[in-house]
């Protein structure tokens, strides 16, 4: 692991301090950006990992409590950032406790739960915290013996010499944490983990099985009170008046106000997405009291015509005209259409794609469909906010708080300093709560009834003013030559309000003619990242697109994704590919050995494969679906990651199978659709979601084994499950799928 | 508004309360115990699953008038100490990943397991198809149903 040596040492330095009550805390800052050697590496998110700390605290009887930096919503970095730690601090992990840390940016670094990053960003920098802890201690127990520092080992928390003296970390700390901090740091060789890629227990398992108030809709304090907001009834309108007479006469409620999210000249940061700016709040001392009396509010809602905003984003300060008419699902597919067929933005091009096309002997066009789709977080947005003049707590669920600290200390003129932030654990995030508007909200509302006070979405209120996954489509275009040989391939994709093309990815290197064009129709429905932005679509058409060309050109649709992976890597198309052609293939062919792919036995099932490439992750499955009771089932999956070190196997396998659950549920059922402007799924009766009959038998999980460095795991799994879904559909109906959810198709094919 | 008493875990908890209050806010507002989750209050996801007078109910659409008299059963007390079969077989599956819609999936399995002491796949499927997993980890909570039903066999359910 040289590189992880030489991206130690001259970059880092390390405080340590003697806790008031013995023992050791060291703080460890690394001033380096985390930013990978690795030329494929592509962070995609921000730009704030520029600085990381690390807490280790280590008491005198030998206990060691890690901090948790990134926020939980379901991933399990409570779990396997600390493992980072341990593994080279060389603790016993029974010995280890774990909390979750407070937003502290200087002490923890970015802190951020997005983009499948956790692992990525804090690989290096925990295993250099826990190495440096182990340093030290091996310093103050060899100067205790006096014997040479290179001649203390450890094992498990304990310090050991040759001569028989022996400590624990317990003893030594308080004397460590007085030792110079190490210059120089080496760390373990995968070879060598014994907690790294080790199956360890979810550290709040017990928590969960027995209930405890971890969530941030628990989160309580005395003298709580609760608020909910009524929301327009449709995205383009806006509070003309309201009468809330009727309100203030139900039992419990205090107040019944107006408030406005952001002043006319605030510059919104690109994650400060808000569904509405003018807010009517019910504020009163139950969630079931306040559910009630705002029922009885009187409100008069008008067109909120084109809304000017501000936003300062990476691509610098630029001003948005957000639409004003309130629009339908069925009228946004006819845009869609007319928008498709004029000159688009050209996002890559290579070799010449047009004269390709028209020297073709076969030309297939296909255009794919998707809704926007509600995150349905299980845990609907909350939060808590106690604001005062001098200063605000926060507390509840949140995937990105940096990003919402600066806003938020705007809007209620603090500054960062004397705003807490606390994450508690999220009932699921999927990139919605990357979104702190809920956290502005509350706070604004807690400042003006100058009380602690917990806003609650009912689920209602969370499905239907969501910041959704954007509405897709895109039509491909593939040409073959007379020897059925891919020789050109288009991808002209858009959507409502962004485009979904990864210019730069498979097939982009591997066919000589390639061109990738996008275009997008503003919308006044937010959208925001949703698992795997943008590639949730694409990996669902392009993967199934690539089967229906593999059929045209009389190929297995393995062996033809292995055979263009084969031309990308020997002889690569163009620039900036972001893949490996190697890695890539290594999971076809993995997912083709481990399904048995071409066994006869397994003719008995209905059989599709997808893979792709993100989050610097590689993903493959086989999707086996066989009709019961007369319908399609996904009966069994298998599938192949290459993620590089799998840090904790059992919990990666587990988000792996969700993410293939997730896939298929979103594939056949997920759909959010509008009629002037007004959602027309509100809860589970009218959206549906996948459940327990309806999840496959088996999910065998497999991930290729090397010692590249870890990379992202929480979104890749999920994107080609849709793709895999679609091309098993085709096998069992004989057409083709082209239009999500597939539920539809389905039902009038039936 | 009403005095009443609920019995809550064996214990007696006396309210003043609407008496259409669903159970699920009476006991996460007024009584405090925050382990039933509110996901839906439409009875459509389980989140809220606990057992009145051993019967799994959705607390979000029952009333508090309902629980009179009765004993109501969270997650909190399902066992003393952590330690019922389903609650084990959760442990060491490691089944949830968000964690939210558990105590409700536990809950439920609670009740199959009694009355379907040997669950099938199907048994499975019927009994726990109210109870929505946005993770995903229904193949876990099925692995740990039969797990659990092979602890119950072994030790017995706890009282």
């Amino acid at each position: 692991m040289d590189k992880d040596r030489t991206y130690l040492n001259r970059r880092s330095f390390l405080k340590a301090s003697i806790l008031s009550g013995g023992g050791m805390m060291l703080t460890v800052s690394w001033l380096s950006s985390f930013r990978s050697a690795d030329k494929t590496e592509i962070l995609g998110m921000v730009d704030q990992w520029s600085s990381l700390n690390g807490y280790i605290h280590i008491l005198p009887d030998n206990k060691v409590k890690l901090i948790c930096p990134n926020p939980e919503f379901g991933q399990n970095v409570m779990t396997s950032l600390p493992m980072m730690l341990a593994e080279e601090l060389d603790v016993d992990w029974k010995n280890v406790t774990v909390e979750m840390g407070p937003h502290d940016p200087i002490k923890l670094g970015a802190q951020f739960t997005g983009g499948s990053n956790s692992v990525r960003m804090y690989w290096r920098p925990l295993r250099e915290a826990g190495a440096a802890a182990r340093q030290m201690l091996r310093e103050a127990a060899a100067e205790s013996w006096n014997v040479p520092v290179s001649e203390v080992r450890t094992k498990a928390g304990m310090l050991t010499h040759a001569s028989g003296k022996s400590a624990s970390y317990g003893d030594m700390a308080s004397s460590a944490a007085r030792v110079p901090l190490p210059k120089d740091l080496k760390l373990k060789a995968p070879q060598d983990f014994s907690i790294i890629s080790k199956s360890k227990k979810n550290v709040e398992i017990e928590k969960i099985t027995s209930g405890k108030p971890i969530f941030g809709l628990d989160y309580s304090v005395d003298g709580m009170l609760i608020a909910m907001i009524q929301h327009p009834p449709a995205f383009g309108m806006k509070l003309k008046s309201f009468d809330s007479s009727e309100t203030l006469k139900m039992p419990g409620i205090k107040d019944v106000f107006t408030l406005k999210l952001y002043g006319d000249d605030f510059e919104q940061g690109g994650f400060d997405t808000r569904t509405f700016n003018d807010l009517l709040v019910v504020v009163g001392n139950s969630t079931w009291e306040v559910i009630n009396a705002r029922k009885k509010l009187v409100a008069n809602w008008e067109t909120a015509g084109d809304v000017r905003e501000t936003v300062v984003g990476r691509a610098g300060k630029r001003e948005v005209t957000v639409p004003g008419a309130l629009e339908s699902t069925s009228t946004q597919m006819q845009q869609m259409k007319e928008y498709a067929r004029k000159p688009a933005q050209e996002l890559r091009r290579d070799g010449d794609p047009e004269a390709a096309f028209k020297n073709a002997a076969q030309v297939i066009e296909r255009t794919f469909n998707a809704p926007f789709l509600a995150h349905n977080c299980m845990e609907p947005m909350n939060f808590f906010a106690h604001v005062t003049s001098e200063k605000a707590l926060v507390a509840g669920p949140l995937q990105a708080p940096g990003w919402s600290e600066p806003t938020l200390a705007k809007l209620l003129n603090l500054p960062a300093d004397k705003i807490e932030i606390q994450m508690t654990r999220m009932g699921g995030g999927f990139g919605r709560r990357a979104y702190g508007h809920y956290l502005y909200e509350a706070a604004l509302i807690s400042k003006k009834v100058s009380a602690p006070v917990k806003l609650m979405y009912t689920r209602e209120d969370d499905m239907t003013y969501g910041i959704y996954r954007p509405m897709y489509t895109a039509t491909y275009r593939a040409a073959l030559d007379a020897n059925k040989k891919l020789i050109a391939f288009h991808v002209k994709g858009g959507g409502i309000p962004e485009h979904p093309v990864h210019a730069n990815r498979f097939p982009a290197g591997a066919v000589d003619n390639y061109l990738a064009e996008g275009w997008q129709i503003p919308s006044n429905i937010t959208i925001g990242a949703f698992r795997a932005p943008r590639s949730n679509f694409n990996a669902a058409a392009e993967q199934s697109f690539l089967d229906e060309v593999a059929e045209a050109a009389g190929k297995d649709p393995i062996a033809f994704r292995l055979e263009l992976l084969k031309r990308a890597k020997e002889k690569p198309v163009g620039q900036n590919n972001e893949y490996d052609a190697d890695r890539y293939a290594g999971v076809l062919e993995l997912v083709r050995d481990k399904s048995d792919w071409k066994k006869p036995d397994n003719e008995k099932y209905n059989r599709g494969v997808a893979a792709y490439f993100c989050h610097n992750s590689y993903a493959a499955h086989v999707v086996d679906m066989v009709m019961r009771d007369g319908q399609p089932y996904v009966e069994r999956v298998f599938s192949a990651m290459d993620c590089g070190i799998v840090i904790n196997p059992d919990a990666a396998t587990n988000m792996v199978q969700g993410a293939v659950v997730d896939g298929i549920g979103n594939a056949l059922y997920g759909r959010l659709t509008h009629k002037e402007g007004a959602a027309q799924q509100s809860n589970f009766h009218n959206y549906r979601m996948i459940r327990m009959n309806e999840v496959p038998k088996r999910i065998q999980v497999h991930f290729v084994q090397n010692d590249l460095d870890p990379t992202g795991l929480g979104e890749p799994p999920f994107p080609p499950v849709f793709g895999a879904v679609a091309n098993a559909l085709y096998r069992l109906k004989g057409k083709r799928f082209y239009n999500q959810p597939f539920r539809d198709e389905l039902e009038s094919a039936i | 508004m009403a005095k009443i008493t609920l019995n809550i875990n064996k214990k007696d908890y006396p309210l003043e309360v609407d008496p259409q209050m669903p159970l699920l806010w009476a006991i996460r507002d007024l009584v405090g115990l925050k382990g039933t989750k509110y996901g839906c209050g439409v009875a459509q996801c389980g989140a809220c699953v606990l057992h009145l007078d051993g019967e799994a109910v959705r607390s979000c659409v029952t009333k508090v008038s309902r629980a009179l008299g009765k004993k109501v059963v969270t997650i909190e007390g399902l066992s003393a100490t952590n330690s019922h079969p389903v609650q084990k077989a959760w442990q060491e599956i490691d089944v949830p990943q968000c964690g939210y819609c558990h105590s409700g999936q536990i809950m439920s399995a609670a009740v199959l397991l009694r009355e379907k002491p040997h669950p099938t796949d199907q048994d499975i499927d019927n009994a726990m198809a109210g109870n929505i997993c946005r993770c995903g980890t229904y193949l876990r909570i099925r692995e740990a149903i039969h797990m659990a039903a092979s602890l119950q066999k072994k030790t017995g359910l706890e009282d």
